[in-house]
């Protein structure tokens, strides 16, 4: 499951496969480029249309550090990117303050997502790696009721 | 665009006006600093040249010693030349992000006036806080007197910014000895010393946007071991790029550095290993044991002590029957710096001296040309039996009971 706009480039590899090269060819100081070209426009670009180099964390993928990971039902969501705010690795992809989804690359499945979203109910729950998405939305809760107060 | 300076031929300065002065010649675009005793004067010297308009830079007021050199991680990382200035404690805390220069291998000039490190307290000079950095990945330079402070300090920016280097750079002196001690200085002219050093070449520059790049980066076991062996071998071979600098320098000022400072080595029968303004003093006492004793009595001083001059030590003193390595820093359950460094090189030679250590000068004590004179006579003891006729490791100007420990082993 590689969610929502991923590239060919996005997430290839497993954090840690890459070449075990020797101490003569790391980089010096540990300095790794993000781009193999220079490029004049990266502000301009989105993540999708970079050429990211190998040593950019946009070509490896943390997928297998999951073991629950969030689902995203867009008829709840309000567009608020609180979730986008929050996530810590930048795995919540929202285009002109909408909401698309989730890039599963990169998403550690920590649930800050889940945790600040102020929908009722959530737009984005947890379910175990293994569920489908259909049958994880098949079976969202409805909106909950306010408990009154005495 | 920063004004210059009219200096005279002959300036009187003191160790720390001498390196404020050379890092104003150098045009260091960032000081970040937290001054501290004995060092303050030099970054309070860049700022007022800031302030007055002789610099084109900035000055970066942090809160701590960590937060200053976090600031020039930053500054150099970021494109800028960079320096700043700190002593023992400030050193301290400094030090979790000398190993991080060093491993980004950001070309940053640190001025330490070397001082006492508590407990106890103590603003005196002594080497505690220079050997506290010694594994950190700096190349070392050691100035024995004010002149060279300047000197040096000029040559660091060279050294440590050339593209076969790109490592941090710190220029010792002897707190209060030298930093405190007006003397006499021939410095170059603005212009003169700002061509010595040259402009800034940035590398890898964060601030180069077409070209983004990540400093910091983790690495475990799997990459960790590459890029030390790697920053290790560029801090061993930077010594080809500093003998070039110092080769520059002495055709433009007459003056000389090397690696391995040697004096009256030719024919010398015992030697003191030593650093800092303790240098001259035993230039003195053994100029005045052959003259007076006829005793041929040698010094040898790394100008460099990291890189460690291993192969120069080793030539140095192949011919020399006793040597005594003069450590001014609390040996702490092992002997002195200098003692291993030394012993380490002349283990692998055919006629290995007689080595011996003093610990001397802690938190500032004095050390006095009859005592350089009283260690070089005992040597010269060693010399004539052939064996080590003291204890290893002596305390030298130490009031009670004599302290010493481990003798020769002669089976």
């Amino acid at each position: 499951m590689k969610g929502v706009l991923a590239t060919d480039k996005r997430g290839v590899r497993e954090l840690g496969a890459e070449e075990m090269v020797g101490w003569d060819e790391v980089t010096q100081g540990v300095v790794l480029p993000s781009f193999d070209q220079p490029i004049g426009n990266a502000a301009l670009l989105r993540p999708e249309e970079r050429a990211y180099s190998d040593f950019n964390s946009y070509t490896a993928t943390v997928a297998s550090w999951r073991v629950i990971k969030p689902v995203y039902n867009r008829d709840i969501c309000i567009d608020c990117q609180n979730c986008w705010v929050w996530c810590p690795d930048t795995s919540i992809i929202s285009r002109d303050k909408q909401m698309l989804g989730i890039d599963y690359d990169h998403c550690k499945g920590c649930g800050v997502c889940v945790e600040v979203c102020p929908t009722n109910p959530k737009s984005l729950l947890m379910f175990a790696e293994a569920e489908a998405p259909e049958d994880a939305l098949a079976k969202w809760p409805e909106k909950k009721k306010k408990e009154k107060k005495d | 665009m920063a004004e210059k300076m009219e200096l005279n031929e002959i300036e009187v300065w003191d160790g720390n006006h001498a390196a404020a002065q050379a890092l104003r010649q150098a045009q260091v675009d960032v000081v970040a600093a937290y001054p501290i005793t004995p060092s303050t004067p030099i970054v309070e010297g860049y700022g007022a040249f800031m302030a007055n308009g002789y610099i084109d830079g900035e000055f970066v007021m942090v809160e701590s010693e960590h937060a200053a050199m976090s600031g020039c991680v930053g500054a150099s990382a970021a494109g800028g030349r960079v320096a700043t200035a700190t002593s023992s404690q400030g050193f301290m805390l400094m030090i979790e992000v000398l190993y991080q220069a060093s491993g980004m291998r950001l070309p940053i000039v640190l001025n330490v006036v070397n001082r006492a490190v508590a407990s106890p307290l103590n603003v005196r000079g002594d080497h505690g806080d220079m050997y506290a950095g010694r594994d950190s990945g700096w190349i070392q330079l050691d100035a024995f007197n004010a002149q060279e402070v300047y000197d040096l300090n000029l040559c660091a920016f060279k050294i440590g910014e050339d593209i076969n280097v790109r490592l941090p750079v710190m220029v010792h002196q002897d707190g209060f000895t030298t930093s405190h001690t007006a003397q006499n200085i021939r410095p170059l002219s603005d212009d003169e010393a700002y061509a010595f050093v040259g402009d800034f070449k940035p590398v890898d520059e964060m601030l180069d946007f077409s070209k983004a790049v990540t400093y910091g980066a983790q690495t475990e076991e799997d990459w960790h071991y590459e890029h030390k062996a790697k920053q290790h071998r560029a801090l061993m071979d930077s010594y080809t790029v500093i003998d070039r600098v110092f080769e520059e320098f002495e055709k433009k000022t007459g003056r000389e550095y090397k690696r391995l400072e040697t004096y009256m080595m030719d024919d010398a029968e015992v030697a003191i290993v030593a650093l800092g303004a303790t240098v001259e003093t035993c230039i003195l006492a053994a100029k005045q044991l052959r003259e007076e004793e006829g005793i041929k009595a040698g010094v040898v001083a790394p100008r460099c002590i990291r890189p460690f001059p291993f192969n120069e030590m080793r030539d140095v003193l192949a011919n020399v029957k006793a040597v005594a390595t003069l450590d001014h820093s609390a040996p702490m359950g092992a002997m002195g710096m200098l003692y291993n460094e030394v012993a380490g090189a002349m283990v692998s030679t055919q006629d290995r001296p007689l080595i011996t250590n003093f610990i001397y000068g802690l938190g500032g004590r004095d050390f006095s040309i009859n005592e350089a004179k009283r260690i070089f006579r005992e040597q010269k003891g060693h010399a004539d039996v052939g064996y080590i006729t003291t204890e290893i490791q002596q305390f030298s100007g130490l009031r009670g009971p004599k302290l010493g420990f481990y003798e020769m082993k002669r089976s």
